[in-house]
């Protein structure tokens, strides 16, 4: 199993830690993992992106083009990223923001409307974790209590406090995640 | 219980350097590679061995305070990114002049110039051919994960002191950025001044009266003396190339074509192996690990078995001149870099190793 996700989306969304506590997740359930982010302006203001591989073998390139899953969290990265999805692959998005749709007929289609539950809970640091959520339920690489320590890892020590209400989310998003259209 | 770590590169060579028993740091902040001196920061490092991090005020100096730790017999470093780097010549030229052990690491970004902060290797011919003045060599060692981000500090740390020269780590903004499963070592106990003393005994650790004076010194005007450094210096860099070459060979054994590439291009071309391996082409990847000493038998080698090479680094083409060297004619080698900061994807470079070396060639007998 070799699972290569590309996560996208505007900085400050929670798009590195998002991927950072999935890759810290695969790592404690005896995965290989890689985590690479984009560094450069996009930290300073814009987009933000990080490339996530989860492997039973030894990860070849951490850097890729193509991927199995693309989660999406802006137009911008709709733009970018929609065509790198393998054929057959997932492409999940949060609708709020989007006005141009994915057009794409070879691939399967979610949607998950976390900023949106975000608000509604009034909780809008656990955003991420509802698009985590929505991830594993489509691709349940990752057993809880394997998540819980990847969790456990990720956060700091005066975070500690929020890992249930971040549980919560994850479960929250495994139940919202809507599809879209699967693929001819 | 093994301690196993998810870290970024930056992060892993800090926490390398501590547990290797390094004696002080000395840096300058800039990206991408700013988390190195940030980690030793906050981890507090004069509480947990007394080792010494110090944020000086430019490149330069902080090439100085190395240059006058190593002096002292100690295990000390500097890091900084391809502008600061530069700067730092001429001190690592008289560290080279001086025979003083010490680790300096690279990771690179765009040039040149400030270029750009995203990865780059075309400081190769810096690191690899001499970037300050005079006739001299680093050991440079070329990392393509996180965990030899770790591995070569302790590494850098042992070659350093055992031929007391500097070693050079060579990563690029990819392998400090990037964040992979690290498996740590017991800390090694700093040398107490004692151990120093008696281990090294050239440092300039203060006189006492059974030995001579301990000067260091690059500077000798009496020509045939200065000849006569000069010879052994080389001599010494002979022997590294003898006994000090590193490389990794993956799905080398029968294959037909052949990419060279080090640090983060060697993973792409890790994985466009296995992409070419499904299109049916034996391809194989040869990585140096060691840039200077370089590969250079065993690409000979190779050259006997293949029928093309091509290098692959995020540069205009330096590495691809020790390739050609090393093969001298006996095979076709060719470059593919992408400048600026921008990474090629694996297939690319898989395309470009068949356009360059199959595909072409069907094309010339079709004519012939």
């Amino acid at each position: 199993m070799t699972e290569e996700i590309i996560i996208a989306g505007f900085g400050g969304q929670g798009v590195l830690s998002m991927g950072k506590i999935l890759a810290y997740s695969g790592m404690m359930q005896n995965k290989e993992v890689s985590w690479f982010p984009s560094y450069g302006p996009e930290m300073r203001g814009g987009t933000a992106n990080v490339t996530v591989i989860i492997s039973d073998e030894r990860i070849s390139s951490p850097i890729l083009n193509k991927f199995d899953t693309a989660i999406i969290l802006n137009q911008q990265s709709m733009d970018k990223f929609e065509d790198s999805v393998k054929p057959g692959g997932v492409l999940i998005y949060d609708p709020n923001g989007i006005v141009r749709h994915p057009v794409r007929k070879d691939i399967n289609v979610y949607t998950i409307d976390a900023a949106d539950e975000a608000a509604r809970l009034g909780l809008k640091k656990v955003f991420n974790m509802l698009v985590l959520g929505a991830f594993l339920k489509l691709k349940p690489l990752i057993e809880p209590e394997y998540m819980l320590k990847g969790l456990e890892k990720s956060l700091p020590l005066r975070h500690h406090n929020t890992i249930p209400e971040n549980e919560k989310a994850i479960e929250r998003g495994k139940a919202i995640v809507k599809l879209e259209h699967l693929m001819n | 219980m093994k301690d196993i770590r998810l870290m970024k590169g930056n992060e892993a060579i800090a926490e390398g350097v501590i547990r290797s028993g390094c004696d002080g740091y000395f840096g300058y902040p800039i990206t991408p590679q700013s988390e190195v001196l940030e980690y030793l920061m906050a981890t507090k490092t004069k509480e947990r061995t007394g080792m010494i991090t110090l944020q000086a005020e430019s490149e330069i100096a902080s090439i100085h305070m190395v240059y006058g730790g190593a002096a002292c017999g100690k295990r000390v470093m500097t890091s900084s990114s391809s502008p600061g780097i530069s700067l730092m010549q001429e001190g690592i030229s008289f560290l080279a002049g001086t025979e003083l052990p010490c680790l300096l690491l690279n990771v690179v970004r765009g040039g040149p110039g400030l270029g750009t902060i995203q990865p780059s290797q075309s400081d190769y011919f810096q690191a690899v051919k001499g970037g300050g003045h005079g006739d001299y060599k680093m050991i440079v060692l070329a990392p393509a994960s996180v965990q030899e981000m770790y591995d070569f500090a302790k590494l850098g740390f042992d070659l350093a002191f055992k031929h007391r020269i500097q070693v050079m780590v060579l990563s690029d903004g990819a392998i400090g950025q990037m964040m992979e499963k690290v498996e740590l070592d017991e800390q090694i106990p700093r040398l107490t001044d004692a151990e120093i003393k008696q281990k090294y005994p050239w440092a300039t650790t203060g006189k006492t009266p059974d030995r001579e004076r301990n000067i260091i010194t690059s500077l000798d005007l009496n020509p045939v003396k200065q000849e006569i450094i000069n010879i052994n210096l080389q001599k010494k860099f002979k022997h590294i190339e003898e006994t000090e070459v590193r490389f990794e060979r993956i799905m080398c054994d029968d294959a037909e074509y052949l990419f060279v590439a080090y640090g983060s291009s060697a993973r792409i071309c890790q994985k466009a192996v296995l992409l070419g391996r499904a299109r049916g082409i034996k391809v194989g990847l040869l990585r140096p690990i060691t840039l200077f000493p370089y590969p250079s038998k065993e690409l000979a080698k190779l050259a006997k078995q293949v029928k093309g090479m091509l290098s692959v680094e995020m540069s205009a083409g330096q590495m691809v001149e020790d390739v050609r060297l090393s093969v001298n004619g006996a095979v076709p080698v060719e470059h593919y870099g992408r400048l600026g900061g921008i990474m090629p994807a694996p297939d690319e470079v898989l395309n470009v190793l068949e356009s360059k070396f199959i595909k072409e060639k069907n094309y010339e007998l079709h004519t012939n």
